[in-house]
């Protein structure tokens, strides 16, 4: 048998909304070769054997976040898994856990974009500088203190991996609080007090148990799970010394 | 009219699909143990306290086999417990700086587990001091 001919099964958890009174499974039979990922046999099913499908993707090299899907009943992004991993074997391919399924591999992913915006997701200057003045110097050690936490491409494995955003989605979530510790801890940003009001309180850091499989699911190397537990000791500091300094612009009250 | 109907997937038994998710409600369910070793000492504080009678009815009870199995059971759980804290624990301290470097997650668990190793020895040797 050449290497061509090696067919995988897909299963896909088809949602179909004007058919479908809850998620199916459906089987399809992929050709594929080595060099293949499961978005290609995705892309496989929609092109030969079944238009209907719909799944979102774009630049099909782990940087634009948008085909992240549950392969196996683990949060991947498609495009960086490859099919010859789960050959001989089936595998099961379903839309991101805890997220409301739109169609087929299609989430709603509203909630997660509006906590994004919630928390000012881009730096707010701590001076403000004119162009004259040049721009903003920083040091390799303030760099490092959060560059790990900018590689976050908001593909929302880290959501799909946590079980209590799962179980109360009120919870603001772990991408969402690894981009707020992005921009608070960067030495040019001031706009902290601001940022914090929104995880102090029970759906903000509190609501996090420490499973800490987000950390393990991130395909970009963040860790999630530590900018949440960070910001839990913050948040505490925060509540215990507002007792005895002077009230700042965004304490919490 | 729209056409959309969002479906919400319910999540029955979902700490039993993913291994991952079993460890980390095992880790939780051992911390009963843990607070149930500390409820034994807290008992023979209290029969210290009530006088010589009591300590030595509690000193009985710890002999009994039931108690030795119980504490078999309890060393394994807090084993464990141990174990799994220190796993999770490079992802809940600010980055620590040593030298210049920042220390890896690996330095991190180890240094926790040896901490925890040569607090227990300490104790036990204390203990094993006090008996002689």
């Amino acid at each position: 048998m050449s290497e061509q001919e090696k067919i995988i099964e897909i299963e896909v958890l088809r949602y179909r909304p004007e058919q479908d009174e809850k998620p199916v499974p459906q089987v399809f039979k992929v050709p594929f070769t080595d060099d293949m990922s499961v978005l290609q046999g995705i892309q496989y099913i929609k092109d030969w054997l079944d238009g209907t499908l719909s799944y979102r993707w774009s630049c099909r090299m782990a940087i634009c976040g948008s085909c992240g899907m549950m392969v196996d009943g683990v949060p991947k992004l498609a495009c960086k898994t490859f099919l010859r991993d789960y050959y001989p074997n089936r595998v099961r391919i379903e839309a991101l856990a805890h997220f409301p399924i739109e169609r087929d591999l299609v989430i709603v992913a509203d909630d997660f974009i509006e906590k994004l915006q919630r928390i000012k997701p881009w730096i707010i200057p701590k001076e403000a500088r004119t162009l004259e003045q040049g721009e903003y110097i920083q040091t390799p050690a303030e760099l490092d203190v959060y560059e790990q936490f900018s590689s976050c491409i908001n593909c929302m494995l880290c959501y799909a991996a946590c079980p209590q955003y799962g179980l109360n989605d009120k919870f603001l979530g772990p991408g969402i609080i690894a981009l707020l510790h992005r921009y608070n801890a960067d030495s040019r940003d001031g706009a902290e007090a601001e940022r914090m009001q929104e995880i102090h309180g029970h759906e903000g850091v509190f609501n996090c148990t420490a499973v800490g499989y987000c950390s393990e699911v991130c395909p970009k190397g963040v860790d999630p799970a530590n900018a949440v537990n960070v910001n839990k000791t913050k948040v505490a500091q925060d509540y215990f010394l507002r007792f005895i300094r002077p009230k700042a612009k965004g304490d919490c009250e | 009219m729209t056409a959309r109907r969002p479906y919400k997937r319910p999540m029955p038994g979902w700490w039993r699909k993913n291994p991952y998710f079993v460890e980390y409600v095992v880790h939780e369910a051992t911390a009963c143990f843990v607070a149930a070793y500390a409820l034994v000492f807290l008992a023979g504080l209290l029969c210290l306290v009530q006088g010589e009678e009591a300590w030595a009815a509690w000193l009985a009870v710890l002999r009994s086999p039931w108690s030795i199995v119980a504490h078999l059971v309890m060393l394994v759980a807090m084993g464990y417990h141990s174990y799994t804290w220190f796993k999770i624990m490079p992802k809940t301290l600010p980055p620590v700086v040593v030298r210049g470097q920042r220390l890896s997650p690996g330095a991190i668990t180890g240094g926790g587990l040896f901490a925890a190793l040569a607090a227990s020895l300490l104790v036990l040797g204390l203990a094993w001091g006090v008996l002689q």
